[in-house]
């Protein structure tokens, strides 16, 4: 039994879609629990429901049944305690970097900090994805991962108890994504928060993650298996490469996804 | 994606064309020289000159060749319209000084502009407001959008004028059923680019809101009209341009000091080359108006997509 209670549970979570009459299961009898300071990974081929569930936590979907709660309160709604990475960045282009930022500190602690609090709230936030510079310009004058890390910025400014991230680094390039990785793993040693990632990586999901959530293909997509990650923190990418523990949940996670439950492609 | 209200991209390809009809500037075609050591200011300022040039010189070409068979086509001593040459003649003191006063009857044009201006802005004014609020509303809910469009697209048909009988009856007083006038037809152009640029705010955007917990009114002034600006002011330069043809028309119906009744008035009293000078003040009037209207909207829009 867990002594304590955890922070985010899921339990017998289903979600269908009904379109044109015919309603397809996506989610099927899902059950997870994320402790509090967890970094959990979901992993899985695409198609296979791991945005939805994601979305469910997240409040954008409705379960069509089974509950989600975040300490023992049913989610049924969006809000900024489970503040969303989107995968696409999703800064509002007539803002400029701070006031995207700023938009959501307005929002969030208008009683509880005064203008100039909300000011260096918001700065500090910068800061701490090393965004500052940017502060006055807009999100079409940023690079991809700039915008991400800006988008990371928002989310952590509205102080959620769960962030989650819907594959935030999928639309960068290698080198751009491992440095993101770095400055994730970094905020995640530093303020010791909650994170649920999206990822299709499996090196991404290893190097990150206190757990991996390995989903089944869908329709009717489940949890296949959880994979606790035991590698001591902070992780350095290159000491890994060579580390047995590491190749070995590495091994796990590619047999689960290429073996066990192969991408079968719709004919 | 849903089906648009009505075409809108045609709608939106009509102002294209108006802009597309001002001269392009060319692209430069020669090939750099070898790249100049220090800023180059004197090539600088000749470059500038010639885009401006580029802009400037073939319309005052074609501007001048019409004058001229203007001239040749209505130079008969018993031509039924007047000459370039007549109306400068006739007509000078309408031409070289928009704003004299000799009482209520003898305006200057520039006088009379402003009135009607007054009226478009009220008129425009209200109709921007209403449209892009009922446009907000179409947009944002099916339920709204079935109920109100087909009214819409039967409503927008109707000309201008076809109101004006009914608003006079309603009101009681010119002043008021002119301004009618010109919020009905400015009207939908509004409410329909609004409603399409709010059914078009990406998913993104709201999901942003949502997770923000913006409420309605935040959701309206923050997501909203930034994300649909572009397509909000495409409909209202579209507004402005109806509005300007709608308030020629009901003044002249109406009567008062406007521009409109002016060219009846003069009608009445066989003074061609009045008309033809009024009719270039409203074309120019009208051309500044579109582009004020752009004006605003590419500050507003700054930055925006598709902007």
């Amino acid at each position: 039994m867990i002594p304590q209670k955890p922070l985010l549970k899921l339990e017998q979570v289903d979600k269908a879609f009904e379109r044109g009459g015919q309603s397809s299961v996506v989610l099927k009898g899902v059950d997870l629990a994320v402790e509090k300071g967890e970094f959990v990974s979901i992993i899985g081929h695409s198609g296979c429901g791991k945005s939805t569930m994601l979305n469910l936590i997240a409040g954008l979907t409705r379960v069509t049944s089974g509950v989600v709660f975040l300490e023992n309160k049913v989610v049924d709604a969006p809000g900024p305690d489970r503040a969303v990475v989107f995968q696409n960045h999703s800064l509002l282009p007539w803002l400029s970097v701070y006031d995207n930022v700023r938009i959501g500190v307005d929002k969030v602690f208008f009683r509880t900090k005064s203008r100039a609090e909300r000011h260096l709230w918001t700065m500090e936030k910068l800061e701490l994805v090393q965004m500052a510079h940017a502060r006055d310009k807009r999100p079409s004058e940023i690079s991809g991962g700039m915008k991400q890390r800006v988008g990371i910025a928002r989310a952590l400014a509205m102080e959620p108890k769960v962030l989650l991230m819907d594959e935030p680094f999928g639309a960068l390039d290698a080198l751009t994504r491992a440095h993101l990785q770095d400055q994730v793993m970094a905020i995640h040693a530093g303020l010791q928060n909650t994170v649920i990632m999206i990822t299709h990586d499996v090196d991404e999901a290893v190097l990150l993650s206190d757990r991996i959530v390995m989903m089944t293909n869908g329709p009717a997509a489940k949890i296949g298996e959880i994979l606790t990650v035991d590698l001591p923190r902070p992780r350095k990418r290159l000491e890994l490469v060579a580390d047995p523990a590491y190749i070995r949940a590495r091994q796990r996670v590619l047999e689960f996804l290429y073996e066990r439950h192969g991408f079968v492609e719709a004919a | 994606m849903t089906r648009p209200l009505i075409n809108a991209e045609a709608l939106r390809g009509a102002v294209k064309v108006t802009r597309a009809g001002s001269v392009p500037l060319p692209s430069d075609a020669a090939p750099p020289a070898a790249p100049p050591a220090r800023y180059d200011f004197a090539g600088a300022a000749l470059k500038q000159a010639k885009a401006v040039a580029t802009a400037v010189v073939p319309p005052l070409i074609v501007l001048f060749l019409m004058l001229v068979f203007w001239q040749l086509a209505t130079s008969a001593p018993n031509s039924s319209l007047p000459s370039p040459t007549k109306i400068w003649a006739d007509s000078k003191d309408l031409i070289v000084s928009p704003f004299f006063n000799y009482g209520p009857q003898d305006l200057g044009l520039g006088w009379r502009v402003l009135v009607s201006l007054e009226r478009v802005a009220y008129g425009f004014g209200l109709a921007a407001i209403a449209g892009i609020a009922l446009g907000a509303l179409v947009g944002q809910s099916q339920w709204a959008m079935r109920g109100l469009d087909p009214i819409f697209q039967v409503l927008r048909t109707v000309p201008p004028l076809a109101w004006l009988p009914l608003s006079l009856a309603a009101f009681r007083d010119a002043n008021p059923s002119a301004i009618f006038v010109i919020f009905i037809t400015a009207i939908w152009p509004i409410i329909i680019n609004t409603a399409v640029g709010i059914r078009n705010i990406p998913q993104d955007y709201r999901n942003v809101a949502a997770v923000l917990r913006l409420n309605q009114l935040e959701f309206f002034w923050r997501i909203m009209l930034p994300s649909a600006a572009p397509y909000i002011f495409t409909g209202l330069r579209i507004g402005v341009g109806l509005s300007w043809l709608a308030i020629v028309a009901a003044e002249m119906l109406t009567g008062g000091v406007g521009i409109g009744f002016f060219i009846w008035d003069a009608w009445n009293s066989s003074r061609l080359s009045d008309i033809i000078v009024a009719l270039v003040y409203i074309g120019v009037v009208g051309f500044l108006l579109d582009r004020l209207v752009a004006l605003v909207g590419r500050i507003a829009a700054r930055g925006a997509p598709g902007v």
